[in-house]
């Protein structure tokens, strides 16, 4: 809402510098966004009549126009296209200086001389129009400063109102918020009522009393449209950043700003019979005044004659029924439709209007006849004709009930934690127009029409909060029982898991969670994904079942801008369809590519390989303290090397995925070196358990190292279990720390070298017992792997 | 015993032209040793008269004493030596880059939010996440935001079908937390949210900070003092001008809206703060009575409050980001920075 501060200190005028004042009413709920000058700073222009206007000798162009300044007649050169004989225009005189400091000198243009300036609005910073001169009124006075004719020395405050505060739609309402915050009486225009000279009388229907309660109508017959609004009219709306069109259309506007009432005008002699006010019937269509026709949805409310809509209700009317410049005779239209029925249905033709803007939010239901008779007094000043009576027609029991609100007096301290007296609460409520009487324990309010939110005590407590001033409330600190949180000591927290994995060097990324469904299906291309109605653009169009898409996404970007080594984690959800239902499933993932290391004097490049990542999740799970650990399986997975994937285990169960990019993958993605990816269930990762101690061995261990040949295709995790499970209870420690192949193996076969240590809590184990142990174990491998003991 | 003196002088500069402990060590067995010259000497005594015998003996001893001193005192300057030219060998380029594993970091976002977490946490709340895929009632209904309310238009909300969404803001778990806990309930909902919109200024994803106290006697005032605290602690400013305007959220009623003093040019005006001097922080208010009764929760026993906030927001005031759109880029030049 935008309204010129000349205007509202015509209704109330604090003793406020321009920015304090925005400051009041943003302190109040109105927010100010903006306070602007309604036109650059400028000196020395006037008013000028152009009195004869001939093409330039030397430029097509230009003109060479001769101008009554009032005091003298000068030349100008101008080479605006409406440069006319008889157009009242701007002039900067030599001496003038126009916004951005330009000053204005005598100039020759093209041989001929020019002594001043006619201007373009923009020119002056009144409006962005270039197009061509500012056009005056014909009767605007010659000479006149411009300033102080158009009234310039003012400001456009733009308030950016929340929705519940549509009483604060027009002038009325704000500047009754103003008064009350200064403690100022509020002076609206004073007029007379029209009285009416003719008869004529429009029949009102209301077909659908719950959407629209009350229409009044009046014929105004003999209007001449023809004749322009004044200016100060003109200027008003301009203020408030609305077009000027033609008299009928500007008037109607004008109450639109003044009162916050919305009304409308149609062409009396378009019209078939009476006024219907009904929903649009299946097939109708309406020719709008924006010039597209719409198919009218069957909930929509229409303003209708007896041949058809003539408009939709509260939103927009319709070409056919418009006033125009050959309009004799029109019907003013003011009504209340009820903002529950309307809202959303301006949206739903992907219009929104003035109109539709205040009927959603709520227009005082008792303002329509005020609204009519302002609206009759100014057209008759402007267009004049005759007026009809004005024809009402009304659902009393469809208007909105406004019962009557109770405060608790107690209820002041306890939800504002504010003593406040209660002279000043009844001067509050009192100065919003709510009715007060006091009660038992408070006050009973009953609520003014053009309040629609007020309906709870809670309501009426803002209203004392906000005109009391939100700053000037007290602050206090929250009290509360201090009980002691339960903690369970099993369940690792993110936050150690995350700088776990920074302290190996992994940067944390964060990806949208909608992703390229292109991506996703090379990843996941099972999942049919969770997909958006209105996705933001077709590569953000579906919820993501992996965080790998956007996590190579990010390595992309990153390697494209030449990074050479990348390392990523992120925590998040990932959103799965299954039988149980969408799940959203938090997920740890991360990736590699590029170098081991940082490039470093120390340590000589090497490409970071499957292993590295294979370590990282180790150490991760490793947090966790479980002592079964987690278990690699070789795997299969989509986008993944078939060569180098691995099902990641826990307690039985695959919670993750690592692998190496499928080749074929990479090189689709133009991806330079191999990257190596995983996704681990983050439950998975954070269930822990809590330390249980062993007695720690006063005795001596005894290790023995065995190397053993396998074939290649033997799992060494497998070997590993078995060792385990045959090497008897005094095992303790088992390590593989060796893998060969090549020389001296056969080609198909791989030699693993592993360390047993054994011990006992009890005893120093003998000679036999470690052979005991060690003959078991070869027995097995022998047995299960067919493995041959290395010499 | 001219003998003694030329054999003395001899020893001597022997001694001390040894370069090392073996060297050293052929001395002193040579002169000192049981077979040594030394020992050939004293041997020879036998050959005086008794009255020579004890000065001529004294003699030797004191020649023999000064040798084995020499000795020990050549011994060690001939170690020390070793120890400083072991040392000197082993001299490094201490300035050189230490090895191993590069250091990586979290993200400023995470980092922003663990900050906000902290310091609720430290005064009793909880940290409570939820499903960001949500059904249409515990991210518009239960908050009493009504069917055809702006904020569940298409332009605002990602829809996946009619009645579900992805969650426009954090309060979803409020609710979820209202209908299975009793008051008193001390709460923050961190997390993603979505909202359909992408330009300069906004992502179609971002991060909140959500807060919910319900307890018998909250009011305004309680709000007011930990909103302000949280905003102090959180830019380290004691002095941060703070202000509450009214305002209007469905959920919550009174509504405000806060300002603080523009932490870039501390309330001059600049282009952070579009030359206002203040920047919107966050919203909060009172725990509409509405809210409550759809949540099982009774408004006349209970009272509360509800903020929200932009963790990005915070984190580009915080660190002076200017460009909303690189948290999600995950350019490591930005992200190294954190």
């Amino acid at each position: 809402m935008k309204i010129s501060e000349q205007w509202l200190r015509e209704w109330v005028n604090p003793a406020l510098t321009s920015e304090e004042l925005a400051h009041q009413i943003t302190m109040a709920g109105l927010e100010v966004d903006a306070i602007d000058p309604v036109a650059g700073a400028f000196s020395e222009v006037v008013v000028a009549k152009i009195i004869s206007a001939q093409p330039h000798p030397d430029a097509d162009k230009l003109r060479v126009c001769q101008v009554d300044a009032g005091s003298e007649i000068v030349q100008i050169v101008c080479g605006a296209p409406n440069a006319r004989e008889g157009l009242v225009a701007p002039l900067a005189k030599v001496g003038a200086v126009l916004p951005g400091d330009f000053r204005i000198k005598p100039a020759k243009l093209r041989g001929v001389e020019s002594s001043g300036m006619l201007c373009a609005s923009k020119e002056l910073g009144i409006s962005e129009d270039n197009d061509g001169l500012m056009e005056l009124a014909a009767d605007a006075p010659i000479g006149a400063d411009l300033r102080e004719y158009l009234a310039l020395d003012d400001k456009v405050i733009e308030i950016g109102l929340t929705p519940n505060r549509a009483d604060c739609l027009g002038m009325t309402g704000i500047a009754r918020e103003v008064g009350l915050l200064n403690a100022l009486p509020v002076q609206p225009p004073t007029f007379d009522k029209v009285s009416a000279t003719i008869e004529d009388v429009l029949a009102v229907e209301l077909q659908a009393p719950d959407r629209c309660p009350r229409y009044l109508g009046r014929v105004i017959r003999g209007v001449d449209v023809s004749r322009p609004s004044p200016l100060w009219l003109q200027e008003k709306l301009r203020r408030s950043g609305i077009r000027s069109i033609d008299a009928v259309v500007d008037v109607t506007n004008y109450v639109l700003l003044e009162l916050g009432q919305p009304m409308h005008a149609f062409d009396l002699d378009r019209l078939q019979g009476g006024i219907v006010v009904r929903t649009a019937q299946p097939g109708e269509s309406l020719e709008l005044l924006d010039g597209q026709t719409v198919e009218l949805k069957p909930e929509t409310l229409v303003i209708a004659d007896h041949s058809g809509p003539l408009a939709i209700a509260g939103i927009m009317g319709g070409e056919a029924s418009a006033v125009s410049e050959n309009s004799r005779n029109i019907l003013l239209e003011a009504a209340f439709f009820n903002p529950d029925m309307l809202s959303g249905k301006a949206r739903s033709y992907g219009l929104h209007t003035e109109s539709s803007h205040r009927f959603e939010r709520g227009v005082d239901f008792e303002l329509q006849e005020a609204a009519m008779e302002r609206a009759s007094q100014l057209l008759l000043d402007i267009v004049g004709g005759e007026a009809g009576p004005i024809a009402q027609a009304v659902s009393a029991e469809n208007l909105p009930q406004r019962p009557a609100v109770r405060l608790r007096k107690d209820r002041i301290a306890r939800m504002l934690g504010l003593e406040l007296p209660d002279a000043e609460v009844e001067r509050i409520f009192t100065g919003l127009g709510l009715g007060v009487s006091a009660s038992d324990d408070g006050w009973v309010c009953s609520v003014p029409s053009w309040r629609f939110d007020m309906a709870i005590e809670a309501d009426l407590l803002e209203e004392l909060a906000r005109v009391y001033g939100y700053n000037r409330l007290p602050a206090t600190n929250i009290r509360a029982e201090l009980v002691m949180p339960a903690r369970s000591e099993a369940q690792l927290s993110i936050r150690p898991l995350r700088r776990h994995l920074a302290a190996r060097g992994y940067r944390e990324a964060i990806t949208y969670s909608f992703v390229d469904p292109q991506l996703q299906r090379l990843f996941d291309p099972e999942i049919s994904p969770v997909a958006l109605s209105n996705p933001i653009s077709s590569d953000m169009a579906v919820m993501r079942t992996s965080l790998l898409p956007g996590l190579v996404g990010a390595v992309l970007r990153n390697t494209n801008r030449q990074q050479p080594r990348t390392r990523l984690f992120e925590t998040g959800l990932r959103f799965v369809p299954s039988e149980q239902g969408l799940l959203q499933v938090p997920t740890l993932a991360m990736v590699i590519t590029g170098q081991r290391f940082g490039e470093s004097w120390a340590v000589a490049s090497q490409a970071a390989d499957f292993f590295d990542l294979k370590g990282d999740v180790e150490s991760v799970f490793a947090l966790n303290r479980d002592p079964d650990g987690v278990q690699f399986s070789p795997g299969q997975s989509p986008a993944l090397h078939p060569g180098q994937t691995a099902n990641i285990i826990r307690r039985g169960e695959t919670v993750g995925r690592l692998g190496a990019l499928h080749p074929t993958a990479q090189a689709e993605l133009d991806l330079a070196a191999p990257l190596f990816l995983c996704e681990i269930d983050l439950d998975a990762v954070l269930a822990g358990s809590v330390p249980s101690f062993a007695e720690l061995s006063r005795f001596p261990g005894v290790r023995r190292d065995l190397a053993i040949v396998v074939d290649k295709s033997v799992a060494a995790a497998d070997v590993v279990a078995n060792v385990r499970a045959t090497a008897g209870s005094y095992l303790r420690d088992l390590r593989l720390f060796d893998v060969y192949e090549g020389k001296g193996i056969d080609p198909k076969r791989k030699s693993l070298a592993l360390g047993l240590t054994f011990r006992d809590h009890s005893r120093t184990l003998g000679e036999e017992d470690v052979n005991q142990a060690v003959n078991q174990v070869i027995d097995s491998l022998q047995k299960n792997f067919k493995a041959e003991l290395r010499n | 015993m001219e003998n003694l003196e030329q054999l003395a002088t001899e020893a001597k500069a022997a001694i001390s032209r040894a370069e090392d402990g073996p060297t050293l060590e052929q001395l002193r067995v040579d002169y000192l040793g049981k077979k040594g010259q030394f020992t050939a000497l004293l041997k020879g005594l036998g050959k005086l008269s008794a009255e020579e015998r004890p000065a001529a003996g004294a003699k030797i001893n004191v020649v023999k004493q000064e040798l084995q001193e020499l000795i020990g005192s050549r011994k060690s300057s001939l170690e020390a030596a070793a120890v400083e030219a072991k040392l000197a060998a082993e001299t490094i380029d201490v300035t050189l880059p230490g090895r191993g594993q590069t250091t990586g970091g979290i993200h400023p976002v995470t980092r922003t939010m663990e900050r906000m977490e902290d310091f609720f946490t430290a005064i009793g709340f909880e940290v409570v996440e939820g499903p960001e895929i949500e059904d249409d009632y515990h991210n518009f209904g239960a908050l009493n935001i009504p069917e055809h309310h702006p904020a569940r238009a298409m332009h605002d909300t990602f829809y996946v079908d009619e009645h579900t969404v992805l969650r426009t803001h954090t309060s979803p778990v409020q609710v979820r937390v209202m209908e299975s806990r009793e008051p008193p309930l001390r709460i923050i909902c961190p997390g993603r949210v979505y909202r359909c919109d992408s330009d300069l200024t906004h992502t179609p994803m971002f991060h909140q900070v959500e807060g919910l106290l319900v307890d018998e006697h909250s009011s305004f005032a309680d709000l007011k003092g930990l909103i302000e605290d949280f905003l102090r602690v959180f830019f380290e400013r004691d002095d941060l001008a703070v202000r509450f305007r009214p305002s209007y959220f469905p959920f919550t009623e009174p509504s405000a809206e806060v300002d603080i003093q523009c932490v870039n040019c501390g309330g001059d005006g600049c282009r952070v703060c579009s030359n206002t001097g203040w920047i919107e922080i966050l919203g909060c208010g009172m725990v509409h009575p509405r809210v409550f009764e759809f949540s099982g929760i009774d408004p006349e026993k209970y009272s509360g409050f509800a903020f929200g906030m932009g963790v990005e927001r915070l984190a580009m005031l915080r660190y002076g980001v200017n460009d909303l759109r690189l948290f999600f880029d995950n350019d490591l030049r930005f992200l190294e920075q954190f």
